[in-house]
């Protein structure tokens, strides 16, 4: 009868670490799905591989530390890092960058910080980060959406896919091309309304780019379904949409040559929604508190913007998010919340 | 209809409470044996007035009549045992209780009411509840005719009854408040009466309780009583939440609620009250759950303070098999009890016996993947996921910095934690280590700062009488000069021998005004050697043990004693 339950509470809800993760792999079901449509099976390839090697990466450093792997597995927060990089990282890339950036986000960015909880960086932005800076060819090609393949020709199948990924073969010509946010970046001499004119990425789209829009739109919905479930707070999500959108519409300009894009683009391009509420919601390296969190993710709005429409990279997410979880144990430690009864610091001269 | 509002976090357990609603408040046979825990900790130990083999009747006083919180008899028999015993207590430590066993008459002693209470003085109700041993009963057992007192010394302008009840399985409340409404009424009377008759009166109690609710509204419809019902929240029955919800203000760090003008009682208490002063019947007995999955039977009863708690669980059809945990109080902030033997106290609003579906072991703790969830059931606005950080490192100053100690052990933030992180344990382990080390602080600052003290007064005493060295060398050496100048005259060494002489007894003359001065500083050495003495006396007689108490009067015996020697000598000197 005595059991080892010493100290109250002694009872409590029945929903641990692992469920959570679980909902976080369920919500991002439907922007796999609708990436998946607009782009292939490069995607699911992508998840498939990074799957196998964040989940033995994380049970080899677990047996090397002597850890139980499989209470750990259980938490499947591996997983989690797994699709978010498979998610990230273009459809058809070689194996062998999700494979590098699979064991790296693992390994490095959180294992050997501690583990689960104690890694003060995104380990999925850690891996993307370290391929998108190592292998800047591979990581800058994108698939071209599904509608606006040329006549006739269609993605490769499941199997071609996989050969692709595995170096036997190389994709057609014509099935790689730009991203909306690459246009962008690269078209300088066009104004805004040439640009949406002239390319089918945008003339075809209905706010932000084929294919582009739908995957981010499908992102927002799952991540307001775990908003809804309580996973996390509406604040570094809502804090980081709204700056970004601020930004871009401080510096809307109507359009001109020099513009960097509008903020429907730059809301419902690129990893904007897959970050919002997958990546900057991961607690571990995220601000605490609320206050916090809103100036966290203002930030990470701020920074994206900044990097996107005078950097070097024409997306930015990964970047501001790593500059972010920087910045949140100084935030943490200002933004400490007013506690039950205490009462602001009485100056001195009303103790006179 | 008052304004309501809400406190930050909280959670929504499953209330469990039907299960012991079914039946009307119980009587219980007499058990062969009580025992009387004598450890109260806002007062210490409490003192006897009664010795092994004394025939007591219920309702006697067993402690002495200056303490706050008095412990009597609950039943007649005679006192076989005066022995430390395990008592429920977190830490599973023993205390001395008083063992009756009972003569199962139940004989009562003279009862002195007083049914025209009005016709008293706030101070003398007081005092009559401060001989019935009344304490708060929602938890703390704070004494209630010190908490009264305070609240008439602070003009108290609004009295709180706490009829919340918010832990889950507890129903002892509200039970008593369904059959007991009336008398709760006239206790409320009673404490306008020993503080101040014009002190505005509420009434909170959750709304999980519609008919509890509903007998107080019929009850107070003539009166300006006032019961407000608000949503159900854990935890809403906290004292500082309670005054949230109802007033709106939050009761500042360090303070009391009579800081702010309120009195916050159970109404458990309350009628615990009316009962001492109309009925003259101290607080002997309390309304107790016993409930849970391990019991055939889930009830409320009357039972008596002393009575053991594997008593009542063998009333009630306990299946040692079944459960998975004793637990005094409710799921949220009980205790565990490591026996069954352990008596009912006070405050014992419940026993909970949970079998393993209810409750079932606790799962290996996981890493913290500071989720939050935590931080937003929160009712006092702390960050625990920091806390927990920081506790793990020991970072005291840190922890000080996230207001450890505003935490009031709700529990909240274990119950939502995803990785089954023992959270509150953590917090309360911090607590008691940083509350050490600042007591061990405090006695290395004082053995510093005597340290530094004497070794300050040797230099002075080395550096005085240096210089008297140099002054005596100073004269004699003048007074050798002189007699060599006389030598010269007289060209005899007896001269200067004489001379030396005379300059000595000089000297001596000198002295007496040099030894008043000396005996003057003794004095007031002496003095304040007296009131560091007494300074530390108190503090014994404040926190320490009995021995320390001894020893420190015997240092201040003998530090007056000295003052007094001085005293005289001094007064010689001066009358010379």
């Amino acid at each position: 009868m005595m059991s080892s339950r010493k100290s109250s509470p002694h009872t409590r809800r029945r929903q641990d670490t692992g469920e959570i993760m679980q909902l976080v792999l369920l919500a991002t079901l439907p922007g796999m799905f609708v990436l998946t449509y607009h782009f292939g099976w490069g995607i699911l390839i992508n998840v498939a591989i990074a799957s196998l090697c964040c989940v033995s990466a994380e049970a080899t450093i677990l047996a090397l530390r002597n850890r139980p792997a499989q209470t750990y597995l259980r938490d499947y927060s591996a997983l989690v890092t797994a699709v978010l990089l498979g998610l990230a990282l273009p459809p058809l890339v070689p194996w062998w960058v999700v494979m590098v950036a699979s064991i790296f986000s693992i390994v490095v960015a959180k294992q050997l910080y501690g583990g689960l909880g104690s890694n003060p960086f995104n380990p999925a932005m850690v891996g993307y980060v370290v391929v998108l800076i190592s292998f800047p060819i591979e990581m800058t090609t994108w698939v071209t959406p599904v509608s606006l393949l040329p006549e006739g020709s269609y993605h490769p199948s499941l199997w071609q896919s996989i050969v692709i990924v595995f170096g036997q073969a190389t994709p057609v010509d014509g099935i790689t091309g730009a991203t909306p946010l690459d246009l962008f970046k690269h078209d300088n001499g066009l104004l805004v309304s040439q640009i949406y004119q002239q390319n089918a990425l945008f003339n075809q789209a209905s706010f932000a780019g084929v294919g582009w829009e739908w995957a981010n739109f499908a992102f927002l919905i799952g991540g307001v379904a775990l908003m809804k479930k309580g996973i996390f707070t509406w604040h570094a999500p809502g804090a980081m949409l709204l700056s970004l959108a601020l930004m871009s519409l401080l510096f809307w300009d109507e359009g001109s040559s020099e513009s960097p894009g509008s903020p429907l683009l730059h809301l419902f391009s690129g990893a904007t929604m897959l970050g919002a509420f997958f990546i900057i919601t991961d607690p571990v390296s995220s601000a605490t508190s609320q206050r916090g969190r809103l100036i966290y993710g203002a930030l990470i709005g701020i920074l994206i913007y900044v990097i996107r429409a005078w950097g070097h990279y024409p997306d930015a997410v990964a970047f501001a998010i790593l500059l972010g979880n920087l910045s949140a144990p100084l935030l943490d430690r200002y933004t400490i919340p007013r506690a039950y009864g205490q009462v602001r610091a009485v100056k001195l001269e009303e103790n006179k | 209809m008052s304004k309501l509002w809400t406190i930050p976090g909280g959670i929504y357990p499953a209330d469990q409470k039907s299960q012991s609603q079914a039946q009307a408040i119980g009587s219980l046979p007499l058990p062969d044996k009580l025992l009387i825990p004598l450890y109260d900790h806002h007062t210490g130990e409490l003192k006897l007035t009664v010795a092994v083999g004394d025939k007591v009747k219920k309702g006697q006083r067993l402690t002495g009549l200056n303490q706050v919180s008095a412990q009597h008899a609950p039943t007649s028999g005679w006192i076989s045992a005066i022995e430390p015993r395990l008592i429920a207590h977190p830490s599973g430590m023993t205390a001395l209780c008083i063992e009756i066993t009972t003569d199962k008459k139940d004989q009562w002693i003279d009862q002195i009411g007083y049914p025209d209470y009005y016709n008293l003085s706030g101070a003398q109700i007081r005092e009559v509840i401060a001989k019935a041993g009344v304490v708060g009963m929602g938890g703390a057992g704070y004494p209630t005719a010190k908490k009264l007192h305070q609240a008439a010394e602070a003009h108290v302008d609004t009295i709180i009854i706490n009829a919340t009840e918010c832990e889950p399985y507890i129903t002892a409340d509200d039970m008593l408040i369904r059959e007991h409404a009336e008398e709760i009424i006239q206790g409320i009377d009673i404490v306008r009466q020993a503080i101040n008759v014009k002190t505005k009166v509420i009434i909170g109690i959750e709304n999980n309780k519609p008919e509890a609710i509903a007998i107080l509204k019929q009850q107070t419809k003539h009166t300006d009583i006032e019961v407000l019902s608000f949503p159900t929240k854990y935890p809403s029955g906290g004292e500082k939440q309670l005054i949230q919800i109802v007033s709106g203000n939050q009761v500042p760090r360090d303070k009391r609620p009579t800081d702010i003008g309120i009195l916050c009682l159970n109404s458990a208490t309350i009628f615990a009250i009316k009962r001492a002063v109309i009925n003259g019947e101290p607080l002997i007995s309390r309304v107790t759950t016993v409930t849970g999955g391990a019991c055939t039977i889930n009830r409320n009863y009357h039972t008596l303070i002393g009575t053991p708690v594997e008593f009542l669980l063998r009333h009630n059809g306990f299946d040692n098999e079944k459960c998975s945990g004793l637990i005094m109080g409710g799921p949220m902030m009980g205790i565990n009890l490591s026996s069954a033997t352990v008596p009912i106290n006070k405050t014992s609003a419940c026993i909970l016996a949970p079998d393993h579906y209810e409750m079932p072991e606790r799962q290996a703790e996981q890493a913290c993947i500071r989720c939050g969830l935590c931080e937003d059931v929160c009712p006092a606005s702390l960050l625990p996921q920091q806390l927990l950080w920081y506790a793990k490192a020991e970072n005291h100053e840190r922890l000080e910095a996230h207001n450890l100690f505003d935490c009031i052990e709700c529990g909240a933030c274990a119950y939502v934690c995803p990785s089954n992180i023992p959270l509150v344990h953590y917090y309360r382990n911090s607590k008691g280590s940083i509350l050490n080390a600042n007591r061990e602080k405090v006695v290395s600052d004082q053995a510093k700062q005597r340290f530094e003290f004497r070794k300050a007064r040797l230099l002075n005493a080395e550096q005085a009488r240096k210089e008297k060295r140099q002054s005596r060398q100073l004269m004699m050496e003048a007074t050798a000069a002189e007699l060599t100048n006389d030598g010269q005259n007289t060209g005899t060494d007896a001269a200067a021998i004489i001379k030396a002489a005379q300059l000595r007894v000089l000297n001596k003359q000198a002295s007496p005004q040099k030894k008043i001065a000396q005996l003057e500083r003794t004095l007031l050495s002496a003095q304040k050697r007296v009131e560091e003495a007494q300074q530390r006396l108190n503090e014994a007689i404040a926190s320490g043990s009995a021995e320390q108490q001894a020893q420190q009067r015997a240092s201040l015996e003998s530090a007056r004693q000295k003052q007094v020697k001085t005293q005289q000598r001094l007064a010689e000197m001066k009358a010379q």
